[in-house]
């Protein structure tokens, strides 16, 4: 029974849901206030939310209803699940086992293949052209963010996430040895998430709304709860491989540590959006595979080197 | 994932990346563009019709709203032409205040368009930036003509309002201000990589074919030919202030927006010129109602390029014939060109580069019959019933609708 | 050639007062010398018509109410606020005001009557 709370509620899927609807506000408060604008009151991503629920959900004729209809489903199903393998405040996850790392890793990368069947099997023009682009950056960031992750693993010698926290716990400052593999994160993150400077997927002025157009009314409402969702899933996920500090202090007191921490990574990803323009999607895939790709693998060798000097 | 087949992506006429609708239908191979066919015609507003029911003072207001941004261009240009066929003096005081908001306009323009380019290359921030400065300009031009677009300074003979000495201060503070701005822009565009990369070698127009398409403005002048109606066939107070010419040889979107800074920064050297050297003198001369009979040409040079208004005079109230040839219908010919073996993701910033206004370009088109190769030119009334009757085998009746609309 | 060219501006700009307001919680006026609303005099009229004939849009009508008096009828929704009727009127009995919120549910509600009782 406490497990179901556990799952259903706290830190399941309504406390996800609610700090998901936060975090998009802080997101675009932070975006407005970067260019001196007013930016939206607190409730603003709930009304949308909410409004978006009663409206009506149209089907495109030609398109093939059952794909259509089970892709939010499965998105939001699989960026919940990955949470709950997250170690958020405290040592141990909700559920752990030696390989959760590579497992959270592969459930992030369901939605985007959601986004592109549900787009493919939209027939729309513009949402074919977006999907199929969604498919084509989910080569280029995937990289960068295995190996960044991987090798703050590798450091700590275990492939599970709980076990990684418990390890850098007990070797305090062993995490600033892995701010190369943060830099990369952040940016593959960014390109996971779709937003600027990597949002061709969904660019507004070039393919109305990419894999989205022909999506409207509740479907739309939880594709949109999954994009957030994500944000969070991907800002913990960073924040228990790269700073996984203060993690054993009083519960009350990791908490708020943790949402400062999630929300500042929120923080980066709102300047990063606004200080750069769109890339092009051959422009997307030269700088990931040329730039960002060495400088991960560097990060690599630089901690196979410490692994082998610190275990001696 | 995705078969090598062929298709064709609609663009318009209602798209984000418009503005205002046209309809431009691409075929595509995956992402390059094959070919563009661009279709114009849905902001035809019959305003050159509507002209010719109404009297001279009347039709400067029309031709005013011709289009949001240069209304001031299309007002100036049609007064001019009338003020010819009327043989009429304006004063010089009058020529540098139209002068004076002309500039204004200029620079409220071309903020406005690095804004919307930077939309189009999804640079959020620096739209929210350039439109921001462009408030002071706007708040300028409300306190001297009494509105922020559509300034209605004009009339047949002069000019509606006068400057104040206190308000020829205002107008250099708040030069001063967008000087300081336009700097930092100007160092932005040149040196931020993520523009540079989306701008560079993006709609590429050669000399020769900017010649040959009839390009104008600053899509002509950033392929390296240096015209400018301004220096060409001086018109109001432009033959009194020196200032250069803005070109450049880049010939792509980028070296299209480093005209339009460079043209900033002259705009303010000629403002600051003139506030400084106002003659004094009456702002309006008494403009007869009935103008002789006569035609004129008048030419204008709009932010977008070279305007051409034509207009026919018969001896009474309301002009014979109004004929208005914008900059856009000239600059449009050059897209298909530019967009030859590009990407898709290059079309929006393409578009938005040649700075399309299309209210201002919609005046006739050419419907060509599927089946038969005549072409045949309808009269006026013949129009008229015909497209009554083509509602009527509809069901829709408009012989109500006159008494709605007195009603 | 440098990435993030912007971020001192951006960054500085967190803490300036934004550029936005909350409007209709706090509003901005507009400038003096703004064309806005019209108002009428009605005791300076003298029935020439010559506002009427000049309107580009036809959305003044005088109506004469009694001996010497007029009354002017403006519809809110033609008029395109352009004062060529202020200028055309050759007893000054028209003037604009800077008024611009004028939006209204009823199409009839916009349609205004100034006679000698009302201001």
């Amino acid at each position: 029974m406490l497990a179901l709370f556990f799952i259903l509620v706290f830190p399941g899927f309504i406390f996800l849901s609610l700090l998901g609807l936060a975090g998009q506000f802080v997101d675009r408060k932070i975006y407005a206030r970067l260019q001196n604008r007013m930016g939206p009151p607190w409730y603003q991503p709930f009304a949308d939310f909410i409004k978006l629920l009663g409206k009506e959900d149209i089907v495109p004729a030609e398109a093939n209803p059952r794909m259509f209809k089970l892709m939010p489903l499965f998105s939001l199903t699989a960026v919940v699940t990955a949470f709950l393998y997250i170690p958020l405040w405290d040592i141990k996850s909700l559920l752990s086992f030696n390989g959760d790392v590579i497992v959270v890793l592969y459930l992030l990368t369901i939605p985007t293949i959601t986004f592109f069947i549900g787009g493919w099997y939209s027939t729309s023009l513009y949402a074919r052209l977006g999907s199929v682009r969604a498919l084509t950056q989910l080569c280029a960031y995937e990289i960068p963010l295995f190996i960044g992750i991987l090798s703050s693993a590798l450091l700590a010698n275990t492939w599970s996430l709980s076990e990684i926290a418990l390890f850098y716990n007990s070797h305090p400052w062993y995490w600033t040895f892995n701010f190369i593999g943060f830099g990369v994160s952040l940016i593959a993150l960014l390109g996971k998430l779709e937003k600027v400077p990597f949002d061709t997927p969904e660019a507004e002025t070039e393919i109305v709304a990419g894999s989205f157009t022909e999506y409207s009314g509740r479907l739309f409402a939880f594709f949109r709860l999954t994009m957030d969702i994500e944000m969070i899933v991907g800002a913990s996920l960073i924040t228990a491989v790269f700073l996984p500090f203060g993690l054993t202090l009083h519960p009350y007191i990791s908490l708020v540590l943790f949402l400062v921490k999630i929300f500042g990574v929120i923080a980066l990803i709102s300047l990063a959006r606004s200080l750069f323009a769109r890339l092009r999607i051959d422009q997307m895939m030269r700088f990931c595979l040329k730039y960002v790709t060495p400088i991960a693998l560097v990060q690599l060798l630089i901690n196979i080197f410490l692994k082998g000097f610190l275990y001696r | 994932m995705a078969e090598e087949k062929d298709f064709k992506i609609p663009i318009g006429p209602q798209h984000p990346a418009l503005k205002e609708p046209e309809g431009f239908s691409v075929a595509l191979k995956g992402e390059k563009i094959l070919g563009v066919e661009i279709r114009l015609g849905y902001n035809h507003r019959g305003i050159e019709k509507a002209c010719e029911d109404r009297t001279y003072i009347q039709d400067l207001y029309l031709i005013e709203r011709v289009c949001g941004i240069c209304s001031h261009s299309h007002s100036t240009c049609f007064v001019q032409a009338v003020e010819e066929i009327a043989k009429l003096e304006v004063s010089k005081r009058a020529q540098y205040i139209r002068t004076i908001i002309a500039e204004l306009e200029r620079i409220h323009s071309h903020f406005l368009w690095l804004g919307v380019a930077g939309h189009e290359i999804g640079f959020d921030t620096l739209l929210m930036y350039t439109w921001r400065d462009r408030e002071i300009v706007m708040d300028l031009l409300a306190k001297l003509t009494g509105n922020r677009v559509n300034y209605s300074i004009n009339t047949i003979g002069g000019v509606r309002r006068d400057i104040t000495d206190s308000q020829k201060k205002e107008i250099l503070e708040a030069v001063d201000k967008l000087e300081e701005r336009t700097k930092y822009y100007i160092e932005i565009a040149t040196q931020e990589v993520s523009i540079i990369k989306r701008l560079k070698g993006v709609g590429v127009l050669s000399k020769d074919d900017a010649l040959r398409l009839g390009a104008v403005g600053p899509t002509a002048r950033a392929s390296g030919i240096s015209r400018d109606t301004r220096k060409d066939d001086p018109y109001a107070a432009y033959s009194e202030v020196s200032f250069n010419v803005a070109t450049d040889t880049n010939c792509d979107v980028f070296g299209r927006t480093v005209v339009r800074l460079k043209e900033l920064m002259e705009a303010y050297k000629i403002i600051r010129q003139l506030v400084g050297i106002v003659p004094a003198g009456a702002i309006v001369i008494r403009a007869p109602r009935k103008i002789p009979v006569g035609e004129a040409i008048s030419r204008y040079e709009a932010p977008r390029g070279e305007d051409v208004h034509y207009v026919k005079a018969n001896g009474t109230e309301k002009p014979e014939r109004v004929k208005i040839r914008a900059p856009t219908l000239a600059n449009i010919q050059a897209v298909k060109r530019m967009l030859e073996d590009r990407f898709l993701a290059d079309m929006p910033i393409v578009i938005a580069a040649i700075d399309p206004c299309f209210s201002c370009t919609d005046r006739a088109i050419l419907l060509e019959e599927k089946n038969s190769s005549k072409k045949n030119i309808m009269t006026w009334q013949s129009l008229r019933s015909y497209s009554i009757d083509w509602y009527r085998k509809r069901g829709i009746d408009f012989s109500k609708l006159s008494e709605k609309i007195k009603g | 050639m440098r990435p993030a060219k912007m971020i001192r501006q951006v960054l500085q700009s967190v803490f300036k007062k934004p550029a936005t307001i909350n409007y209709p919680a706090q509003k901005s006026g507009m400038a003096k010398g703004f064309r806005g609303k019209l108002k009428f005099y009605p005791e300076r009229c003298i029935g020439c018509k010559m506002c009427m004939r000049d309107c580009p849009a036809g959305a003044i009508n005088i109506k004469e109410i009694g001996e010497k008096k007029f009354s002017m009828e403006i519809d809110l929704g033609k008029c395109i606020y352009c004062a060529q009727c202020v200028d055309s009127c050759v007893k000054k009995a028209l003037e604009y005001t800077d008024e611009f919120e004028l939006a209204q549910l009823d199409r009839n509600k916009l349609k205004i009557v100034f006679d000698t009782k009302e201001k």
